[in-house]
């Protein structure tokens, strides 16, 4: 049995390593599939399913999906793309992202993710729910409006600055983010130097005393879509990056809010 | 701070390691009515975890708290049988008579009032569990006379008056609990032949006992219908220093009930079936894992496993085999639907929230603790003991060419003979209904809520994994039934039950409450008709597992037998409604100011 597969995704051909899920081979192999809970370095985690792809007609999440030799798998479609733009619409209406006010607007993610696949103003129903702001740490706030739950603070904090501060508590509508030991962050090992809070997609982890540090125009999003870096790498197939749904950047926060 | 001897006391009863953290939590629970904040440290402590792993695992189950309940715990199946039957009342006369809402505790802290899921007793609702009894047939009158009772004695064993038919009067179980067989068939309860199952496997190799399941075909009961003899072989096969059978019974899905009859009255063929499994796989441990609804049973079945270790048909060479040991372990749920799903099931069993595991791996390959498991249900096993005594032939005579066997199936809802009904695959549902007494029906649900709505030009179709796949309940609605209502039950059910894990199940099976909502009010226009289609769409082509998979399903067959139900009353396409009452959400705001301009 050989340790390598092959599969096709939109119609090119792809190498992976058996065992390797689709989503690491198509980052390696320079495809764009969209993601916000998945982070390459990161335990695949499956959560957000933002890059469910058709695997032989059958849907799965590619970040946790092991490429299969010989399968063929459907990513860049109007079908999936419109999938897509029901989960990022589902955590919008979800939480309570108030992109204009956010300080990281133009960096976060998930309004990124809502540009890039034409999300203009949810047509779900606003759940508001009533979630809590943890601000009791000298240098750190948790805001759990702004939490999509995608754990990439628990496995940062966990795998790569060696301390578990976070973790989930509740099920259903109630899930949310807790920290060890205790409810508060104060109480925790948590530190303004921990990469975790670099691991946040939107802005439910924060610096204090660091907000609109840089000027429109300068952000992460301003003027290019997520996921175009992926897309420029070598080999990368056309119209992976292309962003022909995406607004001028100025106007970002204006919408998705 | 509380003393920590007591977890002291517990880790030595149930163990030091994350799979003992349940029965550590649920005993805690009941004793102190909470497992407090102090406790989770000390039980994190002692059993070497995270408190934040401790305190997820205590926040995921319902009949686990953080903060104190009473001394007694009154929680009402809310279920949507349950509504039909008059829950409205019961619910009304316990408020009353205890001075308190659903949701809260008495003053004096002796009982707190809630609602819980469907407890599997749809043929005897409205029902209640209080404590760990299962009180069936509730009324408001009945309900002022167990208030009264509990503040005299504060005992719910006490409340036990008339114990029910069959083994629900053996002295271990001393329940009220009625079996309502109305149709024993002739195979899983046809007579009991004790250890006949296991000799006749014995004289087999175990890829014979594998073939001979394969042979009749049998295919997993909880309903998704998996081919038994297939998972047993991928488990055996799979290479593991050690190997589970788990049984399955956490049936939970609304409206099923007939694995609490199997358990009650058969419970030796359950664990012969999972000794069976035991001696095929070449397993040595197995591992029954009981839904918290049915903690009433449980003395019963460890006597049941007692009774079967002096008999040799458990433990170190079973029946003389040298060599073939096993033995069965009773785990407990603690309210999670999700459980019943086999790797949240796997996942409750290590100690940690029953959310569902990403698969791959199967559990045949990585299963519990992160060996090979096969895990199997209640009558699916049943199935395997009565194959290996009447032979693969005889079982796969029943029943059709993709569904070899009988079902047993629990009817409940409008009909006049709610209860178990045996009957061979391939039977039409016309004919349940004339069974159970529920003809002129107006509507069925087969599977329960995350199964098929039937109408009635529907009632030839057969249950079968052909037609009708079920896991056994069928919910009858008589035509003047209100399906809205049924809907907005199930809808309510699968939001509380969502583990929260992914994003379609968590904020989909609350956007589907949502918009259910605003149909019934009358706000609903054709772009929530679209809305409300797109989210259980999505529900079921991106969520991570069954649950969510199947949470959009209500809808999606609503709207394919019954459509009329959610398009009745919409207004023209192109007509907008207001999706809420201005006046209404201004109240709150118009109050604070003490005014009535805006």
């Amino acid at each position: 049995m050989s340790d390598r597969v092959t599969f096709m995704l939109d119609g090119h051909r792809i190498e992976a390593y058996r065992s390797q899920t689709i989503m690491d081979a198509a980052i390696e192999a320079g495809v764009y599939i969209p993601r916000l809970c998945h982070v390459p370095g990161l335990d695949p985690w499956g959560s957000c399913r933002v890059c469910t792809v058709k695997v032989n007609g059958r849907p799965c999440a590619a970040c946790i999906q092991p490429a299969m030799d010989g399968a063929t798998v459907e990513n860049d479609t109007d079908e999936l793309n419109a999938w897509r733009r029901e989960l990022v619409e589902m955590l919008f209406v979800g939480g309570n992202h108030f992109c204009m006010s956010c300080e990281k607007s133009g960096n976060c993610e998930l309004q990124a993710m809502a540009y890039r696949l034409g999300v203009t103003a949810p047509t779900h129903p606003y759940l508001a729910p009533e979630r809590d702001v943890d601000a009791s740490h000298p240098d750190i706030m948790l805001d759990h409006n702004r939490c999509i739950l995608c754990a990439r603070c628990v496995r940062t904090s966990r795998d790569l600055d060696g301390k578990q501060v976070f973790g989930f508590v509740y099920r259903g509508a109630e899930r949310r983010i807790a920290v060890d030991p205790g409810v508060r962050l104060k109480d925790s090992e948590a530190d303004v130097t921990d990469r975790a809070l670099d691991a946040c997609p939107v802005g439910a982890l924060l610096r204090k005393r660091q907000g609109f540090q840089v000027p429109v125009g300068g952000r992460a999003y301003d003027h290019e879509p997520i996921g175009a870096t992926d897309g420029e790498a070598e080999g990368a197939p056309d119209g992976a990056s292309d962003g022909e749904s995406l607004e001028p950047a100025a106007s970002a926060g204006r919408e998705a809010s | 701070m509380t003393a920590a001897t007591e977890v002291d006391r517990l880790v030595a009863t149930h163990g030091s390691e994350p799979p003992a953290l349940m029965d550590i939590a649920r005993d805690i629970q009941a004793a102190e009515g909470c497992v407090s904040p102090e406790r989770q440290r000390q039980i994190a402590e002692r059993l070497d975890m995270r408190i934040a792993e401790v305190r997820a695992f205590v926040g995921f189950y319902s009949f686990l708290t953080e903060e104190p309940q009473g001394s007694i715990v009154i929680r009402l199946c809310d279920d949507v049988v349950d509504r039909m039957k008059g829950f409205d009342r019961v619910r009304d006369a316990f408020e009353e008579a205890l001075g308190v809402s659903v949701g809260e505790t008495t003053p004096d802290g002796a009982i707190t009032l809630t609602t819980t899921p469907c407890i599997g007793l749809s043929d005897q609702a409205p029902a209640a569990l209080i404590g760990d009894v299962p009180v069936p047939f509730l009324s408001s009158d009945r309900a002022r006379d167990i208030v009264s009772s509990l503040r005299v004695h504060a005992d719910p064993t006490r409340l036990v008056t008339r114990m029910g038919d069959g083994k629900n009067r053996h002295p271990l179980v001393r329940s009220m609990v009625r079996n309502n067989l109305e149709r024993p068939g002739t195979f899983i309860f046809g007579p009991e032949y004790r250890g006949e199952a296991i000799r006749k496997a014995l004289s087999m190799t175990p890829f014979e006992v594998i073939r001979t399941i394969k042979t009749a075909r049998l295919r997993g009961r909880g309903g998704a219908g998996f081919p038994t003899g297939m998972k047993w072989e991928f488990t055996r096969v799979a290479r593991g220093a050690r190997k589970f059978i788990v049984c399955n019974a956490d049936e939970g899905e609304p409206g099923t009930f007939k694995d609490r009859v199997i358990l009650t009255e058969l419970p030796d063929r359950v664990i012969a079936g999972m000794t069976v499994a035991g001696y095929a796989l070449g397993a040595r441990e197995g591992l029954f894992y009981l839904r918290g609804e049915y903690a009433y049973l449980r003395p019963y079945l460890e006597d049941v496993l007692e009774r079967r270790r002096a008999d040799g048909l458990l433990g170190r060479d079973i029946l003389g085999k040298r060599g073939f040991d096993f033995d069965v372990e009773i785990r407990m749920g603690a309210g999670s639907y999700l459980c019943g799903e086999e790797t949240a099931l796997l996942n409750s069993c290590e100690g940690r929230p029953g959310d569902a595991r990403d698969r791959p791996p199967f559990p045949a390959e990585s299963g519990y603790l992160g060996f090979p498991t096969s895990v199997n249900n209640v009558e699916t096993l049943c199935c395997v003991a009565k194959i290996l005594e009447h032979g693969a032939a005889t079982f796969a005579e029943l029943g059709l060419q993709q569904s070899t066997g009988t079902k047993v199936l629990s009817v409940s809802g409008d009909c006049t003979r709610p209860g178990i009904y045996e009957v061979p695959f391939g039977t039409t549902l016309e004919a349940v209904l004339e069974m159970s007494g529920g003809e002129g029906a107006g509507a069925v649900l087969v599977g329960g809520p995350s199964g098929t709505w039937v109408n009635p030009e529907g009632f030839g179709r057969r249950i079968a994994f052909e037609d009708l796949a079920t896991g056994g309940a069928i919910v009858v609605f008589g035509p003047d039934r209100d399906l809205l209502v049924a809907l907005e039950g199930y809808a309510d059910f699968f939001a509380e039950e969502s583990c929260g894990y992914c994003t379609p199940c968590r904020v989909g099976t609350q956007l589907i409450q949502r918009y259910l909502q605003r149909f019934r009010e009358g706000r609903a226009d054709q772009g929530d008709l679209d809305g409300l289609l797109r989210v259980a769409r999505t529900l079921k082509t991106t969520s991570r597992c069954g649950l969510g998979q199947t949470a959009g399903n209500p809808v999606l067959t609503t709207l394919q037998s019954f459509s009329q139900v959610l398009e009745a009353g919409l207004p023209a396409v192109g007509t907008r409604r207001a999706a809420f009452d201005l006046e209404a959400s201004v109240a709150g705001a118009r109050a604070l100011r003490g005014g009535d301009h805006v």
